[in-house]
């Protein structure tokens, strides 16, 4: 039995890798693509059948780029930065609960890589770790704007981070667990009647805040200030080429799709679909479902992220900053009291 | 003071309230209007497949005629190079021997014919300038190409083919009258 588990955990951990790099690779396609469609333009067409190809070539390309390493660089680091951005943008993906159970010869089987009970703790430290990818990054490059971006980057995530946390810590209050197991088990079946049972419609001022953090924490627009090319050439990453600089790009994409993931596991009920449990009651026809939907909800979001990066201009450093510090965090908290208030009368109703 | 065309808008200065600050309902708004375009029909030309049709009169690549026989109209004048404002073209006459009748229409003939096309501004004064009807343009496109020396294109390039001939109707003044 721990043989199996192991196996299947092991394979799953393969299949959760492979996932998350193709759709990260077919995210790039997307955003191109999307970002064409978005300026009445056509987007990658030409390598393969509707450009599908396209990001066999963009890795390519990136593969046969000459690999320079500035003079003045601190050349450990320098090396070291991409992996890590690369590294914890992957290990993230380990607590996500993909579908319902599946049964394999009279076992069920938790489609998770790892099911901890600190799970949103462990992602949002991964996040905050994920951090010093970009900050070694543009310090090692030994570049004004490379530091620039670092700097602009490391005060972001921080800052974000706070609100994003207070934002978590109203849905955990609700759920009563870290897990992301037990926060979907929590969005099983209806709310008031009519609506699905999902965090989004129970904390609609939480949602709002972890969607604007979850977009500053993946630095994407409009809050692309590590990057910036406009101001700062390419931000942490104007002195990296080749592969190190397909690692950053890539490690970006894969964290949009996990934080997509997080996103609809957390306020959109994960895997749950509502009223299918009263159609379908095989768990293997019921996890293909759930892996279905989840699918779908992370592809909207991944949609979403860049429909809004194609549609906000970018914010200035001091309206981030107040943002950051003056508006979520203060309605966070005011958001996580109203929510410990309401709790606490249910007890007494 | 009235304005006159009723366009301008008031500007006031007064604080937004919260609901504003937040630019939650501007946003929704803006993605509705990104939304539109995704599914608006596309100005691009998916190019090297397609091409936008060209006027009749376009003014491109230039071609030297022949006339029915198969003889060259120009007889090196000069006036086209010197009708040029770019300076584009250059040429060196010579006289026509006996049996060339069948390759050139008249006693003097253009050895040489050069147009620089990186010089040309595809006005086409060489086209009204020529009294032989020898110089016309096209809806041809100059060919892209890395070295300059390519862009020189000499009467190989230029002279009419007589199995590939192009309809010139169109863009004889006299006969559109």
């Amino acid at each position: 039995m721990t043989d199996s588990i192991l196996l299947f955990k092991f394979v799953l951990a393969i299949v959760t890798f492979a996932i998350s790099l193709g759709v990260a690779a077919y995210a790039t396609y997307g955003e191109r693509k999307i970002a064409g469609l978005f300026q009445d333009r056509l987007g990658p067409n030409n390598a393969g059948p509707w450009g599908l190809l396209q990001p066999l070539a963009d890795g390519g390309k990136m593969f046969f780029k000459e690999d320079f390493i500035p003079a003045a660089s601190e050349k450990f680091l320098f090396i070291l930065a991409p992996g890590i951005a690369m590294f914890t943008a992957l290990m993230t993906s380990a607590i996500i609960p993909w579908t319902s159970p599946i049964l394999i010869s009279g076992a069920l089987y938790q489609v998770q890589v790892a099911d901890i009970d600190i799970g949103i703790l462990y992602s949002l430290g991964f996040v905050s770790i994920g951090v010093y990818g970009i900050m070694i990054g543009g310090w090692a490059s030994n570049n004004k704007y490379s530091l620039m971006g670092a700097i602009r980057a490391s005060s972001q995530m921080i800052s974000y981070e706070l609100a994003m946390g207070l934002a978590l810590l109203a849905v955990i209050m609700m759920s009563g667990s870290l897990s992301l197991n037990d926060i979907v088990a929590a969005q099983k079946g209806s709310f008031l009647g009519f609506l699905p049972n999902w965090n989004v419609f129970k904390q609609p001022v939480g949602f709002l805040i972890f969607l604007i953090c979850a977009f500053a924490e993946t630095n994407r627009a409009p809050f692309d200030l590590p990057e910036c090319e406009t101001e700062l050439v390419g931000g942490y990453h104007t002195e990296y080429s080749s592969m190190k600089l397909g690692l950053f790009l890539f490690s970006e994409y894969i964290n949009m799709f996990i934080s997509s993931a997080i996103i609809a596991t957390v306020y959109f009920g994960g895997y749950n679909l509502p009223l299918i449990g009263r159609f379908v009651t095989d768990p293997n026809a019921l996890a293909a479902i759930g892996f279905a939907v989840f699918f779908a909800k992370i592809l909207f979001f991944i949609f979403f992220y860049m429909w809004i990066r194609w549609t906000l201009p970018r914010f200035r450093y001091d309206q981030l900053m107040h943002l950051g510090w003056k508006s979520l965090i203060p309605i966070a908290i005011i958001n996580l009291l109203v929510t410990g208030a309401v709790l606490i009368l249910k007890d007494y109703l | 003071m009235q304005s006159l065309t009723n366009r301008s808008k008031v500007v006031s200065n007064k604080q937004m309230s919260f609901a504003e600050r937040t630019y939650l309902i501007p946003i929704i708004k803006g993605m509705m209007i990104t939304l539109k375009h995704l599914f608006k029909k596309k100005v691009t030309l998916d190019y090297p497949k397609m091409t936008r049709p060209m006027a009749p009169v376009y003014r491109g690549k230039h071609i030297l005629k022949r006339d029915l026989n198969g003889a060259e109209n120009c007889t090196a004048c000069g006036l086209c190079a010197v009708a040029c404002p770019a300076e584009a073209i250059t040429m060196v006459a010579a006289e026509r021997k006996k049996g060339e009748e069948k390759l050139y229409k008249e006693e003097k003939y253009a050895a040489i014919y050069e147009i620089n096309m990186l010089r040309c501004i595809f006005c086409g004064l060489c086209e009204e300038a020529c009294p032989k009807e020898a110089i016309f343009l096209t809806d041809e496109i100059v060919k892209p190409s890395d070295l300059r020396e390519n862009f020189i294109y000499g009467k190989e390039l230029l002279v009419e083919k007589m199995d590939h001939r192009y309809d010139i109707t169109k863009r004889q003044k006299h006969l559109i009258k």
